[in-house]
């Protein structure tokens, strides 16, 4: 099976990469570009744990072929932390222990900052809403949605 | 003296009794004790010198590790115990 | 040893040593595992419920292109009648074997039967579809009570029922046997003035956890083999690969990666005889990670049960007489989990009369094994109900029911343990001084409120540590429990106390099955308790070292040298640790504290309660959570954020056990929700926050107070979440799950139409 050549944009740094046309965004980038980072849980757009952002939009890379990345601009949690430090997210979860076994973690940071971009203020019951695409089996989501609610203070008081 | 609780399903070795008081001060002496007031049980208990490892044995409630060596005291209570761990 | 207050450490809060990488997404997880020239596993699996292999032809597979070896059960070594023992008692090694990999027969839908690696996935998937397996189907039983009747299919024609170390000779589908029985329950029923009886199903249950199962092993050309895995204990991985692959467990490195969840069902091993196998063949590593169907149709489930509770009490209140009958499933092979049912049956409750009978089936279901507190979620659920019927019955409110025949130190269960100094009836006053509880039940239509507790008797087992003192004070500690859920700070917290460091000068890390002493699982609720004991025990043997350096540097005898609040001291001379590390060099050279453990008493049992708050629509039948809160004795919390956690974790499995989680097969035998779609576990939006009270009865039997948490909080959910219900739509359901279907059916038709829907 040829490769095709994908050029496309992934936190922030232009990238390009040969993939096979069966090959899933998500395993382009654990794979061929090592962003192991992105999880796999299921492999089929139930779990949340390989959740990235697409030009800005939450999805389940699992269900993206990764030659459907040309030209797109593609965040993952990798891309949360700076060299100053990380993420008011990333801080909060560990803060609030927001994460046990850590497989969903990426998942989670990526959707809600995703929710924050999109809703700076959001209620607990609109944190639940938006992150129930995202499964943790260890924490009982309590930690995580507090994390998020202290996040979203700390995104907007730096604002 | 110390007591050794015969566990339901070995009773009939030991003729229907489930409180047995036998000597020992470890959990050697009290098997060897109730091998001798019923021959036949020791087996049940004990393979290679060593208690057989889906048994348990518990003295004063606590699961002993050191097998047949574990001490007993004067008015301990023996018992055996299918072993089991957790998830 | 008693905990004290004034802790420095103990009862901080700390951000975990791992947690950077983990919100990074740096942290190597089994899944990540890299080395060069890595090729791809997958494994083919039996679509049948139960069949005999006539022929596997292997050889269209092995010519496609990019495939470097294709195995079948036929290349393992050859298991005979060899009998193992791993430390849970003898076993067949061929069952385990055959678990891996079939060779006769198949036992259930997904079993394996071969295995491909190749340069990628993909050309691995492809190559499975190429492999030819010739099967004679045979009739299948998947129904435990249809596995226990005489005639039922036989899964295996040779294994005897076996009953406490004796074997009764008598085949059939019952793999074991237990009997506890205490006092005189035939005279004491009879003299009761209430006996309630009632009849129980629950369906078979998955851990759930988001990591699938995963190995990547290196069998190298000096026949050392190295395995990398997501497993819930290095050492046990070792030994069971060992075991199934004959080769001596020093040969075998087993190198710990991160871990996604665990929960019981990775401490069996699936995948790494596999690796391995495939490895030696291709002269390459080989990494196989499960696809989350074969997670669901492949590995362990934990049991589906039939039980029976009978009880009867006094018009005073008091419990007097208790029998269990609990049946559970074993899935294709014995080895099952009932007797931990057995022991958590009736044991928040002191009776002086009982019997408990229990029994593990095999039928075509794959192999049962752990999940948290295995047996007492089952358990909890059935007797619950039945003391929730006996304080009705008699007028008594079923909290002051429950406080009245509390356990307590010094009760005697029914299994015959006496309880040492532990928790349950602190835990269940914590119910009635809770806010929770204080606060008016839900009162509106449909709306109801439920309470519940639960045990866990949690176990110690081995563990080692060493600490190596660096030259700035700080201090490398390494453990090999691997880490679930941040015990690796916890371990550091009790090792940073016993010193009085910073805990952020202590480094903890897990360490592979070569760098350290044997250490059981991480399961079992043991780890902050057993190898946190040993962190402390290696603590105190560094601090007797370091003494004895400052009493050269001083030129004193070492009994006058003194250690207090984190200073060596002796006169007017003191070295802070930190100071004290810098001279290592000129007084010996480094220092390693070390130390095991394997306690011979004092692991505390936890008990843990529920008070839960629904809202049931009567349209639909779907339960909405609106208040839950979970209390859990834990001896000692030493880092109260992750125990809060585990608190957290364990009741939302546990509600999600009670209201939708259940293995659904059709008629072929088949696991027909092998997804996340369909084994439906609660979402974000399905809880709501769940309030925690940690209750601190400690521990006699550790340093510090400890007792295990993992599990017990696990065990109540479905009981109190059962009440609610009740007290919601008048109906107590006595089957699990109680899905909407269910509860529509349960409100629509009478009680006993309803009572014993099956769970699947």
């Amino acid at each position: 099976m040829s490769k095709i050549h994908v050029q496309t944009t992934i936190n922030e740094e232009a990238t390009e990469f040969l993939c096979e046309p069966r090959q899933s965004l998500l395993e382009v980038l654990r794979e061929t570009l090592g962003f192991t980072g992105t999880k796999e849980g299921c492999n089929d757009g139930n779990c949340g744990a390989c959740s990235v952002t697409l030009d800005g939009v939450l999805i389940d890379s699992c269900l993206m072929l990764a030659v459907e990345a040309e030209g797109k601009t593609i965040s993952t949690v990798e891309g949360l932390a700076n060299p100053e430090g990380l993420h008011p997210i990333q801080q909060a979860f560990l803060e609030h222990a927001a994460l046990q076994c850590g497989i969903c973690t990426p998942g989670f940071l990526v959707a809600s900052k995703a929710l924050l971009d999109h809703n700076p203020e959001p209620s607990e019951h609109e944190i639940r809403h938006w992150l129930a695409g995202n499964l943790c089996r260890c924490t009982g989501y309590d930690k995580i949605v507090r994390a998020v609610l202290e996040a979203a203070q700390t995104v907007r008081a730096s604002a | 003296m110390p007591v050794a609780w015969i566990p339901s399903l070995m009773q009939k070795l030991t003729e229907g009794h489930q409180q047995i008081p036998v000597e020992g001060s470890t959990v050697r002496q009290v098997v060897e004790a109730l091998e001798s007031l019923y021959p036949g049980f020791k087996d049940r208990i004990v393979e290679h010198d060593r208690i057989r490892t889906e048994i348990a044995v518990a003295v004063d409630g606590e699961v002993v590790t050191s097998g047949l060596r574990a001490r007993v005291g004067a008015e301990s209570e023996v018992h055996f115990l299918p072993a089991l761990a957790g998830g | 040893m008693s905990a004290g207050n004034g802790y420095k450490v103990i009862g901080t809060r700390p951000v975990r040593h791992d947690g950077v990488d983990k919100v990074t997404g740096r942290a190597v997880y089994g899944g990540d595992t890299r080395l060069s020239g890595l090729l791809y596993g997958q494994v083919l699996r039996s679509p049948h419920a139960h069949a005999r292999i006539k022929a596997i032809d292997i050889s269209k597979a092995q010519a496609l292109p990019g495939v470097k070896a294709v195995l079948t059960g036929a290349d393992l070594p050859k298991t005979g009648d060899t009998i193992v023992d791993l430390g849970e008692g003898p076993a067949r090694l061929k069952y385990m074997s055959d678990n891996v990999l079939a060779t006769d027969k198949t036992l259930y839908s997904g079993h394996p039967v071969a295995a491909v690696c190749a340069s990628n996935v993909h050309i691995a998937e492809e190559a499975l579809d190429l492999i030819e397996v010739e099967y004679e189907v045979l009739e299948a039983v998947l129904d435990l009570r249809e596995a226990m009747k005489e005639g039922a299919p036989q899964l295996h024609p040779d294994m005897t029922t076996q009953e406490f170390g004796e074997d009764t000779g008598r085949t059939s589908n019952l793999a074991t046997h237990f009997q506890h029985k205490l006092g005189d329950p035939d005279t004491a029923f009879a003299s009761a003035d209430v006996v309630i009886e009632r009849e129980f199903n629950t369906a078979t249950v998955h851990q759930g956890y988001i990591e699938p199962h995963n190995a990547t092993a290196m069998w190298n050309a000096d026949g050392q083999i190295t395995i990398w895995t997501s497993t819930q204990g290095s050492f046990a991985a070792r030994a069971q690969t060992g075991a199934v692959l004959d080769i001596p467990v020093s040969k075998i490195k087993v190198v710990p990666q991160e871990i996604g969840g665990g929960f019981g069902g990775k401490i069996p091993i699936y995948l790494e005889p596999i690796a391995a196998m495939l490895s030696k063949t291709s002269g390459q590593p080989v990494k196989l990670i499960m696809t989350r169907p074969a997670v669901f149709e492949s590995t362990g489930p934990t049991p589906g049960s039939h039980i029976k509770i009978k009880m009867g009490a006094n018009k005073d209140g008091k419990i007097v007489a208790a029998e269990a009958y609990i049946a559970f499933e074993s899935g294709a092979y014995p080895g099952g989990l009932v007797g931990a049912a057995a022991m958590c049956v009736f044991s928040c409750y002191d009776i002086a009369n009982g019997l408990i009978d229990c029994y593990d089936v095999v039928l075509n279901k794959p192999r049962s094994f752990a999940y948290r507190a295995p047996g007492s979620t089952q358990a909890c659920f059935a007797t619950e109900h039945v003391v929730e019927l006996l304080a009705a019955e008699l007028g008594i409110d079923p909290l002051e029911f429950r406080l009245r025949n509390s356990a307590t130190t010094g009760t005697r269960r029914i299994d015959g343990v006496v309880y040492p100094k532990m928790g349950c009836k602190e835990v269940l006053e914590a119910i009635r001084d809770s806010e929770h509880y204080k606060s008016a039940a839900p009162s509106g239509p449909n709306q109801g409120r439920g309470i519940s507790v639960g045990y866990w008797f949690n176990v110690g087992l081995q563990s080692a540590c060493t600490a190596s003192v660096n030259t700035d004070g700080t201090v490398s500690l390494s453990e090999g429990s691997t880490d679930i859920g941040g015990s690796r700070t916890s371990i550091a917290m009790q090792f940073a106390e016993t010193l009085c460091l910073d805990v952020d000068d202590v480094r903890a890390q897990v360490v592979d099955t070569d760098s350290i002493g044997h250490t059981d699982v991480t399961g079992g609720s043991r780890v902050t308790y057993a190898t946190g004991w040993a962190a402390y025990k290696s603590a105190l043997d560094v601090q007797a070292q370091m003494c004895e350096r400052a009493a050269q540097l001083w030129e004193v005898e070492v009994d006058q040298v003194a250690f207090e609040e984190g200073v060596f001291s002796s006169g007017d001379k003191s070295y802070t640790f930190k100071e004290l590390s810098g001279h290592l060099d000129e007084t010996g050279g480094p220092v390693i504290g070390r130390a095991t453990v394997n306690p011979d008493s004092g692991v505390g049992g936890s008990f843990a309660a529920n008070i839960a708050d629904v809202e049931v629509d009567p349209d639909t039948g779907k339960v909405q959570v609106l208040r839950f809160t979970v209390i859990q004795d834990a001896g000692k919390a030493i880092h109260p954020s992750y125990v809060e956690g585990q608190m957290q974790g364990g009741s939302a499995q546990g509600i999600g056990w009670a209201l939708n989680e259940e293995y659904y097969y059709n008629k072929d035998g088949q696991l027909d929700n092998s997804s996340y779609l369909d084994y439906r576990i609660p979402t974000s939006l399905d809880l709501p926050m769940i309030e925690t009270i940690i209750v601190e009865v400690p521990n006699p039997g550790h340093p510090f107070g400890v007792r295990g948490v993992g599990e017990a909080n696990i065990a109540p959910p479905p009981a109190a979440m059962a009440g609610a219900i009740a007290d919601a739509i008048g109906v107590r359901l006595q089957a699990l799950p109680m899905k909407p279907s269910n509860i529509l059916a349960a409100t629509q038709a009478s009680e006993s139409d309803a009572a014993l829907a099956a769970g699947g």
